[in-house]
């Protein structure tokens, strides 16, 4: 143990511990600017800098392991003179566009800068000096240099969070920048659009490309009929955008806001994720037969989910010879977005040219997974705006609704009604979990070997976590799988799907079904959902998901009525011949970079 | 020479058999070698003048069994030349001096990391590599060097950006502690050391610690290779004792015009005219890599400050705030108090961002920005106003 | 199921120099000996060669002032523009080759045989001023030696 002083008072903390987490102890808190609880350290802001007697230099708090008999300043007149510089240094250099800004409000260096009281211009403005760029070229990622401040948060994310490495710090000196390969838009290289760096970005350098105002056109305007769709994910994560602490679960208001704010139809993904599950249980059960059965060599196991988009597109550009081991099944956002156009609008004699499809997502994939040019199977573009969990927040804020005053509602049908399986979408191993209560039944009959029907196995947030489920007391058709053990993986955040097919390569992963979700925590830490975002945050949305899960009446997807319904008077049957038009899908394969 | 002011000395260019050194070295124990350094005070001479026998026996003591000896080649400093002279000259000894370290430290593995700018020197380096191998084989000292070629980064002159270079990504200096000594390339134990510094062990290999310490003073013992160039009439490289003071320098070499001396590069300090007598060049005073650089009163100080923070501004690796906007705040502001767009007041602010640069940049290339534009604003403000 | 043409230089040198992360840079600099930049397609082969991504050679790559990622041509000078060399005469060395070639600093002739930069500090400052091209330096400079040097060149 090591003993040192802050400010004066003592404190043993154990060898290795960085003075930032030393003071701390103390409730002491540094700001700091690069650092973040997600990421390695980087000490490059030097915002954290303190004091030590004795020392000739300030030090990185965040970066320094303590050493015995420190005495550390955090507030000296030499830290505070420094601290300022090194704000002002920052303001210099970043295009303060406060009040139109999407950070207004939420942004780390204003805080700072604030908190300083620093903003007087003493230096020079930089910005004007140099050329910079609005990369807005992707549509769902938007990249304005001019407000990046290159702590380089959003590199090690993508490179230690998602190891997918799409962004990367090019030249030196008054030259650095943080770019994409050979500086081509987001929307060029193997970025997957998962947002995390958006969801780490201090500033408003990295924000979601937004499409308020086109949803508040489509709404106000009479001769469109806007049908919205809720993922699961938003309804644990909107709260924190309104005031309330993380693990809220908001869903009622949720509904009701969303009525306040106009939209002809408040209907929910999480039914269309019950659909999910019918058509990939029921393609999974057939990959299982072909494959066990048939020994059909031209189909693939493990089979993946492909319900989310960063995922897609990340096996795309890196495992393009995997391609067919993807479910064919659309996410379902995708699928909703398909039947809005076709089902819904039938049923409700609504001529589909004039309905309008927005989704709220706590994603910013789903962004460009709208915009994917297969994804019009209704005739039209199926999803026509995608929204993040943030962007719904601001129109709540905009239509002056007060949301924590809101009285619960229910859903619209005929696609609002869905169950426990649909919404543990929201979190890393739902869809397996959801999955698995559907295809054990249908083999066996009966419901699956677990309490409650929670799945805990493949429960949690390790990034990747394997469970095996036997299979016993098959119906007749499914003999084939009596005694077998369903061998299952999960993983979450794109840095553990590499691992996990860098493993089904090599051989050593030997698994039947795999879930991905490329957002560390699932859905529920997407890049669409409230900033910040750290371990406890992702475990108390996590929480919440499960117990909306055991609150609602139907916990089965196949049990949904509104499910039955659709199947009995529109598709048929799981991967019938109106499934492989409407919620079915294809891939392409993708460059490296 | 005036011997009255200056010594010259004449040890890093004499032509040593590495043989003779092998044989004292292998029949020494490491540890012998380290206290042999130590006792003869030598301190590095790329700049930073750490305890040469220090740093290897702190590498020496790492249990690590992997460890690296490192020369650092990436003379870039401006003004500085020197280990180009060295290398070129008797590149053997150097790669002998590396030997003396693996000994004393206990590695088998050594890195010659050479600017890119020097690519020239490659094929006199390889041919004086392969002889220093078969003597090293002779001797049955496991140790191979690889010489690494660094391509236009001032930066990579810092060691831990070094390390960076050598292993193949940008060459951002890292944070400290860990020091290299204990995590250094590839993140083992490593000895780096400068080209002269590998040399200077190796005389005291040969002469012992006794006599290296009768040249120079308590703080800075030893001779060193000085690159003078500027308004001198004889430019060159010159290896002279230490401790002298800049005027003694001034008597020797300058133009009978000089004004200002920056000792130590674009990182150093400027020593005006009327401080030359007060001033020693050596750890005690001024310390330097060796760069000597001479202005007589036709140079304008605003020009040469300029072309330093220029240079700063452009080299830094960017990725500490104090450095990367401190720099580029320094060169426009100095732009804006000449052309009258700010207030010549505003200098002070410029001064103490300099400071703030001094005590909060990660690395000492924004440490030392602040020590060019301190001495050049505070003794020549005049031309920089006007 | 890639497919892609192997690009064979890239591929002798990952041979010759390895595959880890530690052969990036010795791979680059062997890149621009012979080709005297980088092309977008090359750093993609390398990136492959490596399994380490495009992003990262290019940022690795454009850190350093020698490893252009722009198009240069077969002759790259490089004049010293640090303070000894700027003081003894480097800006009328400049005005010398940007004449003779017809460009200026940062440009390629349209032959793609000569470009002309900027760099900093050489190690040749007590015999400013002095300049690089290619690998090779050349000190002493007057407006005449120049000359001669670039009619060298430019008859090769």
């Amino acid at each position: 143990m090591i003993n040192l002083s802050v400010n004066g008072l003592l404190v043993k903390v154990p060898e290795g511990t960085t003075i930032l987490d030393a003071a701390k102890k103390l409730n002491f808190r540094i700001p700091t600017l690069c650092n973040h609880d997600d990421l390695c350290v980087a000490g490059n802001c030097r915002v954290c800098v303190v004091e030590s007697l004795g020392a000739k230099t300030l030090l990185a708090a965040c970066a320094t392991p303590v050493n015995e008999g420190m005495q550390i300043l955090t507030n000296s007149l030499k830290v505070r003179a420094a601290r300022k510089h090194i704000i002002e240094l920052l303001l210099s250099e970043h295009r303060a566009d406060c009040t139109k800004c999407y950070k207004n409000g939420k942004c780390e260096l204003q805080d700072l800068a604030n908190e300083f009281s620093v903003g007087d211009h003493i230096l020079l403005d930089l910005v004007d000096h140099k050329s910079f760029t609005i990369d807005m070229f992707s549509p769902s990622i938007q990249k304005d240099d001019s407000k990046c401040i290159r702590c380089q948060r959003c590199v090690r994310t993508c490179e230690q969070l998602q190891g997918v490495n799409a962004l990367t710090v090019a030249y030196k000196g008054n030259k650095q920048k943080i770019s994409t390969f050979a500086e081509l838009s987001m929307g060029e290289v193997i970025c997957t659009n998962c947002g995390q760096c958006v969801n780490r970005c201090p500033t408003g350098a990295l924000v979601e490309r937004s499409y308020l105002d086109e949803v508040w056109d489509a709404i106000l305007d009479p001769e469109k009929h806007v049908v919205v769709q809720t993922a699961p994910a938003v309804r644990v994560g909107l709260g924190e955008e309104l005031g309330l602490n993380p693990g809220n679960r908001v869903t009622g208001k949720m509904v009701s806001a969303l009525k306040r704010l106009g939209f002809d139809s408040v209907l929910d993904t999480d039914f269309t994720a019950d659909l999910t599950i019918m058509e990939e249980g029921t393609e999974l059960l057939t990959r299982l037969k072909s494959v066990i059965k048939d020994k059909d060599q031209s189909v693939r196991l493990p089979m993946t989910t492909s319900c989310s988009p960063g995922w897609v597109k990340f096996i795309e550009h890196t495992y393009p010879e995997y391609l067919r081991h993807v479910s064919t099944c659309k996410s379902p956002q995708q699928m909703f977005g398909a039947l809005a156009k076709t089902y819904y609008a039938q049923v409700r004699g609504l001529d589909p040219k004039n309905v309008v499809s927005v989704s709220i997502m706590p994603c910013t994939a789903k962004k460009y997974e709208a915009e994917r040019p297969e994804m019009r199977s209704s005739g039209y573009k199926d999803v026509d705006i995608v929204l993040t969990t943030r962007e719904l927040a601001r129109m709540i804020k905009q239509a002056g609704v007060d949301f924590n005053k809101l009285k619960a509602d229910q859903y619209d049908s005929i696609m609002g009604v869905s169950t426990g399986a649909g919404v543990i979408f929201g979190a890393t191993g739902g869809v397996m979990e959801a999955a698995l209560r559907t295809a054990y039944e249908i083999v066996t009959g009966k419901e699956v070997p677990f309490k409650d029907l929670n799945i805990t196995p493949v429960r949690g947030m390790e990034g990747v976590r394997m469970a095996n489920v036997k299979i016993e007391g098959c119906k007749e058709e499914w003999n084939f799988l009596e005694g077998v053990e369903l061998k299952c993986a999960v993983a979450h955040g794109l840095v553990n799907a590499r691992k996990l097919m860098d493993g089904v390569k090599n051989g050593e992963v030997d698994v039947h079904f795999i879930e991905i979700m490329a957002c560390p925590g699932g859905c529920l830490g997407g890049g669409g959902q409230p900033i910040p975002t750290n371990d406890e945050i992702r475990r108390k949305r996590a929480e919440a998901i499960y117990e909306e899960d055991m609150s609602l009446e139907y916990r089965k997807s196949h049990e949904n009525p509104e499910i039955i319904a659709i199947y009995k008077n529109f598709l048929g049957e799981p991967l019938g011949h109106k499934s492989h038009e409407l919620l079915h899908t294809h891939y392409t394969e993708r460059e490296r970079y | 020479m005036k011997e009255k002011y200056i010594r010259r000395v004449d040890l890093i260019f004499e032509k040593v058999n590495c043989r003779e050194i092998m044989e004292k070295i292998m029949g020494m124990e490491p540890d012998a070698i380290c206290q042999e350094v130590l006792d003869s005070d030598l301190k590095g001479r790329g700049g930073a003048g750490f305890p040469t026998g220090m740093k290897w026996r702190f590498a020496s003591k790492e249990k690590d069994p992997v460890k690296y000896i490192v020369c650092n080649a990436d003379e870039g400093e401006p003004g500085t030349f020197k280990d180009r002279q060295i290398l070129d000259e008797v590149p053997g000894k150097v790669f002998c001096g590396m030997a003396v370290a693996a000994r004393a430290v206990g590695s088998k593995s050594g890195y010659l990391y050479l600017r890119g700018e020097y690519r020239f020197l490659i094929p006199k380096l390889k041919t004086a590599l392969d002889e220093f191998h078969r003597i090293a084989d002779e001797f049955n000292l496991n140790f191979r060097i690889q010489i690494r070629l660094g391509s236009g980064a001032y930066i990579c002159g810092e060691e831990s950006a070094l390390f960076e270079s050598i292993e193949g990504k940008r060459g951002e200096p890292r944070n400290k502690p860990p020091y290299p000594t204990s995590e250094g390339l590839f993140n083992r134990p490593t000895a780096i050391n400068n080209v002269e510094t590998l040399v200077h062990s190796v005389m005291i290999m040969k002469y012992g610690a006794a006599r290296f310490k009768e040249l120079g003073t308590k703080d800075s013992r030893g001779s060193k290779v000085f690159s003078i160039s500027g308004d001198t009439p004889k430019p060159g490289i010159y290896e002279l004792e230490l401790g002298m003071s800049v005027y003694e320098f001034v008597e020797e070499f300058g133009d009978g015009d000089t004004k200002a001396v920056q000792v130590g590069g674009a990182a150093g300090f400027c020593v005006p005219r009327k401080r030359f007598e007060e001033t020693i060049i050596g750890f005690e005073g001024v310390p330097t890599g060796g760069s000597m650089k001479l202005f007589n009163s036709t140079r304008s100080m605003y020009n040469v400050l300029h072309n330093y923070l220029d240079f700063f501004t452009e080299e830094s690796c960017g990725q500490c705030t104090p450095c990367r906007v401190g720099c580029q705040q320094l060169l426009m502001g100095i732009e804006a108090v000449k052309r009258g767009e700010k207030n010549s007041r505003y200098l002070e602010e410029l001064l103490k961002l300099a400071k703030t640069m001094k005590i909060a940049s990660k690395c000492g290339l924004g440490q030392s920005v602040g020590n060019a534009f301190g001495s050049i604003v505070e003794n020549f403000r005049e031309e920089i106003i006007y | 199921m890639e497919t892609f043409i192997v690009n064979e230089l890239v591929r002798e040198l990952a041979n010759k120099h390895g595959r880890t992360r530690e052969s990036l840079l010795p791979i680059l600099q062997d890149l621009v000996v012979q080709n005297r930049y980088l092309t977008s397609q090359d750093m993609v082969d390398v990136a492959r060669e490596l399994d380490i991504s495009a992003a990262d050679v290019f940022g690795t790559a454009t850190f350093y002032s020698f490893l252009d990622t722009e198009v240069r041509g077969k002759y790259v000078i490089r004049i010293c523009k640090t303070i000894s060399c700027a003081m003894k005469g480097k800006n009328d060395i400049l005005n010398t080759i940007e004449d003779t070639l017809k460009i200026r600093v940062g440009e390629t002739t349209s032959d793609k045989k000569f470009t002309l930069l900027e760099t900093n500090c050489i190690g040749w400052c007590h015999k400013a001023p002095a300049m690089l091209i290619n690998d090779t330096p050349y000190i002493d400079l007057t407006t005449e030696r120049v000359t001669e040097i670039l009619r060298g060149y430019m008859k090769k």
